[in-house]
């Protein structure tokens, strides 16, 4: 352990603004861009779902018309 | 009967010429901002000599992205650039040859007003000449590169701004060669090391350029 | 020599590898990267000249490295696209721009807040920024372009064609940069340029380094997989996949 107290790891031996910016601001991007995968992943997911039941709907309402006009 | 690509050549240059008010306007724009510059930054002489080769080499390459897109865009758009594929020429070759056409109907005319530019920005003799010789070995780099990138947009609606983001950066060591021959020219040191590596860049250009835009066009044409 | 490939040449093939190797570079990455910057930022002993700013070189080099390496890769995927017409290679290539960028942006950013303790400055000059600089333009212009064309089957081939003219212009940029650099400025930032590296300095880094790639790799496989569901979105496996995830 470099470090004798947490205080000083902290403070970075007065660096420790430009150390913690610098990993914070990088780890934040870095996760930043892995939620938005998932994000678009959930929306793509509610997307191939929406168009499963609008085709199910347009079958169904071609079914019933094609019903309507044999009666 | 002449070769089809001296008339494609030819045909070149005849539209090129009966359009030279459109052709002048990219010129006009670079003489305007090489104007706003002493303007801008305050006309002392030496201040414009040393920024001076930055300038007129920025200047060079913002107007050129300007006239770049007629290379392909109209052929595009009328069809005829279609008619030349299936026409059985290498697509390679006619490519080199309309780069050829475009570069000496917009930017020969730019090196030819060029002494203007020395008087303006208060260059020396060496700079200008030195000047002359990066522009003459640098402005095909600009047309054979850019035909790339013009060949990849010329399908899209808006495609003038995309074309500046994709070729700047491209062209950033091409810049900073030129303009480093002109710093040394204005030293007295020699440059040929920088007109060599541009040399170098020309020719690697000249030689992947033509496939790359082939490839390109036949890309955008689907 | 390329039979093994063929079969991943169809998406569901792609689909199903990335989704097996996904928890191993998800798993690995967090693990490399956790350890790397723990035993960087704890235990390895300060620089002599920089001290304890020193440290984010844990994250500033490795970014730096594989934001080149993504680009390598993002173009060679582009190459097997072109090439071999392998339609998930383009997806791919689309797959890891982002991240690329991202890290990229990392390397810039950290670049930045460790010149200013040492430069004074938060921005210098300096050969390795610029060059990152003008590599994010290169990952946004293929970004830019591959978004502008509707039809994705020619925004993939266009900005594959992109990716590899940035490619191939990459090292004269690297070098020219380089030349420039010590062209306008002297020797007063070569210490920051190469660090003396201790054995006790390098391993994390080393670590750090692979967490990194594994990093790019997770996402990009992430993103990969989006990119086919969004593709193949009419597809029956792809529906069926996504009634499965539901529950």
């Amino acid at each position: 352990m470099h470090f004798s107290s947490f205080s000083d790891f902290i403070a970075m031996g007065g660096y420790g603004f430009f150390v913690w910016l610098a990993f914070g601001v990088s780890i934040v991007a870095m996760l930043m861009i892995i939620g938005e995968s998932l994000y678009q992943r959930k929306s793509l997911k509610h997307y191939v779902h929406d168009e499963v039941k609008r085709k199910a709907r347009i079958a169904a309402m071609k079914d019933k018309q094609r019903s309507e006009q044999e009666a | 009967m002449t070769h089809p690509l001296i008339s494609l050549f030819q045909r070149d240059l005849a539209l090129a010429y009966k359009q030279r008010a459109e052709l002048l306007q990219p010129i006009m724009f670079f003489l305007l901002v090489i104007t706003l510059f002493p303007l801008g930054i305050g006309p002392g002489p030496e201040t414009l000599q040393k920024v001076g080769p930055g300038v007129i080499w920025v200047a060079a390459l913002l107007s050129s992205l300007l006239g770049m897109d007629r290379l392909f865009r109209e052929d595009f758009q009328d069809g005829s650039l279609e008619q030349l594929m299936l026409s059985g020429a290498s697509l390679s070759w006619v490519v080199l040859v309309k780069v050829a056409a475009h570069w000496l109907s917009t930017t020969l005319p730019l090196l030819i007003l060029s002494p203007i530019l020395a008087l303006f920005l208060n260059l020396t003799e060496a700079m200008y000449v030195s000047l002359i010789a990066t522009l003459l070995l640098g402005t095909p780099i600009l047309s054979l590169i850019g035909a790339i990138a013009v060949a990849l947009t010329v399908g899209l609606q808006r495609g003038g701004v995309l074309l500046s983001l994709l070729l700047l950066p491209i062209f950033i060591p091409l810049l900073i060669f030129a303009t480093s021959a002109v710093d040394a020219a204005a030293l007295s040191l020699p440059y040929n090391g920088q007109l060599g590596i541009i040399a170098a860049l020309f020719l690697l250009a000249l030689a992947l350029s033509p496939a790359a835009t082939a490839f390109a066009l036949r890309v955008s044409q689907n | 020599m390329w039979k093994w490939l063929h079969p991943y040449a169809k998406t569901e093939e792609a689909y199903k590898l990335s989704q097996t190797l996904l928890p191993w570079f998800g798993i690995s990455a967090l693990i490399a990267l956790v350890a790397g910057f723990a035993w960087g930022l704890l235990f390895a002993p300060a620089d002599y000249q920089q001290g304890d700013s020193f440290r984010i070189i844990y994250i500033h080099v490795p970014s730096a490295l594989m934001s080149m390496g993504a680009y390598s890769a993002m173009a060679i995927a582009a190459f097997i696209g072109l090439v071999w017409q392998i339609r998930p290679a383009f997806m791919t290539m689309i797959a890891i721009a982002p991240v690329g960028a991202v890290v990229t942006f990392v390397a810039l950013f950290t670049g930045a807040a460790w010149g200013k303790p040492m430069w004074g400055t938060w921005w210098v000059w300096d050969a390795r920024l610029t060059s990152e600089l003008i590599l994010l333009f290169l990952y946004l212009g293929v970004i830019a372009l591959y978004k502008s064309f509707d039809d994705k089957q020619q925004a993939g081939k266009a900005a594959g064609v992109m990716a590899i003219v940035g490619v191939v212009n990459l090292p004269i940029i690297h070098f020219s940069v380089e030349w420039w650099n010590t062209l306008h400025q002297g020797a007063t930032i070569s210490k920051f340029a190469k660090p003396s590296i201790a054995t006790e300095m390098l391993w994390p880094l080393l670590i750090s380094l692979f967490g990194m790639a594994m990093y790019i790799g997770y996402v990009t496989l992430l993103r990969l997989q989006n990119e086919i569901i969004r593709r193949e979105a009419h597809r029956p496996w792809v529906i069926a996949l996504m009634r499965e995830d539901k529950e």
